[in-house]
């Protein structure tokens, strides 16, 4: 991707997908020579994560213990498996390539994705763990007929990981081509072969220690870089600003907001997308049952922000050393002035310029398992809806087995994996860039109204939940295909119908407005019930008297 | 749960302070996480000079501080209402929980 068009995509917000923090559109990437330090290294981290997953198949033997590691996780452990389900490559190499080409920019683009947890703290955190078991539907069909909320919620799952799936996918086959010198489709496979060990046999166990031992060793390399990059110029960051204008093409510019933010609609839109998808990810939500208490769910979100805080000032260290260190050097560029690669590598090219190439092999196997544990986190969230949702509560009305429960989900892992491998096979050459964004569009615009009024609104009922619910869903895909992202990078017409970024303002308020309604008029007998439930759904939302406490280890 | 141990709960003065107390804290920080964040958003929007301004005589602009106390007051503000919700509120529900039993 060159300068220029990522400057454009950046005015236009469509850049928001290029480096959507927690997905991938790593753009059309040169392979590059094989990379042996690299591949040692991951081929190490690999071994390690098996190791895991071995340890973790012994302690997966029901279905709580597939879907929430017996509840037994830390809050501390939690938060940083919540950040490394947020520190993905494409937001590790994204955002620190946004910096490397427009600096302040890049950081108004990050600050984005931090805004969602405060609210999800003060309004969700406690009484997601308060009400809920296995997946966000038990919150939110929890005092409602249990049929249509799960199969509403399962739908909004599944769409949700299906994008952001194949998102990743297509990522990681780019990345690693780029990285490793290993062919597209090779890297597709190995990702989901391995993503499909992780979770079929170590389930929640492994795939949460697989994201924590990547969270650390991402926030350890990334903070090496950022030390050495201001140790150079002894610790002020005014110096190393100081000489990024001097030789950054754009000059001063890039210490102030340049074209990022140019229409507000947009903006605002584009800002609810992030804030309140976050709180509407199904992978996200699930981590709060793996917690044993409302204490500890609160206590992960805590780490969770303070980590990707702290992460998002690294990238933007990372991104203006890149600029001094990398745009420099002639080592790093070819015959044309441009970045070996494309400027998705500034990140890449700044490790092997301030820690050599055996540092360059740690970061570039750190992005590949980064890759890995997200998918795998993707799939978990997948599989349990179909298995918990759709198969032991609507087919089965909750009289499923565990075992039954246990082998429902495996055979689902089994088929997302190899549905996910061949969609990112067949999307290679294709423009995903909306793919996240659209994840996050319906996330926010469904997923979120639904579990937000079922848990805060009394008068919220099944038929309003389960149709205003549907109506965010579609209105974000429908928007979503009619903006530029889909009508005119995808389809290629002239121009699009919908002209904002993001669908997320008004899909979402689609979402709401057709919950409150459908719920107002609703007068059936199933609409007594569902509000009569409310007030012990309150009390043990507020208090966790009833929740289903985690087993301690 | 059932409705007449709900009831009971509701009705007790520790649940009824708990949630008045716990939710104003929580509706008034979600307020003004959004008016710091929509407010940096909008100021970009509408008025980039505030952040292009410089800071002294060199090249760092008034948009650094402000970026980076953005993200930081993030981070604080979620760490406060999780100290306070984790000391003070969980010694309310543990007040509730014995009553109730």
């Amino acid at each position: 991707m060159n300068t220029r068009r990522l400057g454009i995509a950046a005015a236009l917000f469509a850049a928001s997908s290029t480096c959507f923090a927690a997905g991938a559109d790593l753009g059309q990437a040169v392979k590059q020579a094989t990379n042996w330090t690299a591949i040692c290294m991951f081929v190490a981290f690999v071994i390690a994560t098996l190791f895991i997953t071995k340890w973790a198949a012994r302690r997966t033997r029901s279905a709580a213990e597939f879907y929430t590691a017996g509840g037994g996780i830390t809050g501390f452990q939690n938060g940083l498996a919540i950040a490394g389900d947020f520190m993905s490559a494409a937001s590790f190499l994204g955002i620190s390539a946004a910096v490397y080409t427009n600096g302040y920019d890049g950081l108004i683009y990050s600050i984005g994705f931090l805004m969602g947890w405060p609210i999800i703290t003060f309004l969700m955190a406690e009484r997601l763990r308060n009400l809920g078991r296995f997946t966000f539907a038990d919150v939110a069909a929890y005092r409602f007929k249990q049929g249509p909320i799960r199969a509403f919620a399962a739908s909004g799952t599944l769409v949700v990981v299906a994008f952001y799936l194949i998102a990743q996918m297509v990522g990681a086959g780019q990345l690693i081509k780029l990285l490793f010198g290993l062919e597209y489709w090779i890297a597709v496979v190995i990702v989901g072969a391995l993503m499909m060990v992780y979770v079929l046999f170590g389930g929640m166990t492994a795939t949460t220690w697989v994201q924590i031992i990547k969270a650390c060793l991402l926030l350890a390399g990334a903070s090496f870089m950022a030390f050495m990059v201001l140790w150079q110029f002894h610790f002020s960051p005014e110096a190393l600003f100081a000489k990024a204008v001097e030789v950054h093409e754009k000059k001063a510019s890039i210490m102030a907001p340049g074209n990022f933010i140019k229409d507000p609609i947009s903006a605002i839109s584009f800002g609810i997308a992030l804030m309140f998808g976050t709180a509407g990810l199904p992978h996200i939500l699930m981590r709060f049952f793996t917690v044993p208490n409302a204490k500890e769910a609160r206590k992960s979100v805590f780490w969770a922000t303070t980590w990707i805080g702290y992460f998002y000032i690294l990238t933007f260290i990372i991104g203006f050393g890149a600029i001094v260190l990398v745009s420099t050097n002639p080592m790093f560029k070819d015959a044309a002035g441009k970045l070996l690669g494309g400027s998705n590598m500034a990140a890449v090219h700044l490790a092997s310029a301030v820690g050599g190439n055996v540092f360059l092999g740690f970061i570039s196997a750190v992005a590949f398992a980064t890759i890995l544990a997200v998918v795998a986190g993707l799939t978990l969230a997948g599989a349990s809806a179909v298995s918990h949702d759709l198969y032991a509560t609507v087919f089965k009305h909750g009289k499923a087995s565990s075992a039954n429960e246990l082998f429902v989900s495996r055979i689902t892992t089994v088929v997302l994996g190899v549905v996910a491998v061949v969609l990112g096979i067949v999307f290679e050459k294709q423009n995903i860039a909306f793919m996240v964004s659209l994840a996050f569009a319906v996330a926010a615009s469904a997923n979120f109204p639904v579990l937000f009024l079922s848990v805060l609104w009394r008068g919220c009922t099944t038929r309003g939940a389960a149709i205003g619910g549907f109506l965010g869903l579609l209105s974000a895909v429908l928007l979503t295909v009619l903006s530029k992202a889909v009508w005119v990078d995808v389809f290629h017409f002239a121009s699009a119908p919908f002209p904002y970024a993001s669908p997320a303002l008004f899909s979402m308020a689609v979402g709401f407005a057709g919950i409150w309604l459908f719920s107002v008029t609703d007068r059936s007998a199933r609409a007594r019930i569902d509000q009569a439930g409310f007030d012990a759904q309150a009390v043990r939302s507020e208090t966790g008297i009833g929740a289903v406490e985690g087993a301690s280890h | 749960m059932d409705l007449e141990l709900a009831n009971k709960i509701r009705s007790s003065a520790a649940y009824r302070e708990l949630v008045r107390k716990r939710s104003r804290l929580g509706w008034t920080l979600t307020a003004l996480v959004l008016i710091v964040y929509y407010g940096y958003v909008l100021l970009i929007a509408f008025d980039k000079d505030v952040l292009s301004a410089k800071l002294g005589a060199g090249v760092t602009t008034w948009g650094m501080p402000i970026g980076l106390f953005v993200i930081v007051f993030t981070v604080a503000i979620t760490g406060f209402y999780v100290r306070r919700a984790n000391s003070a509120y969980d010694e309310l529900t543990d007040q509730i929980k014995r009553e109730a039993v």
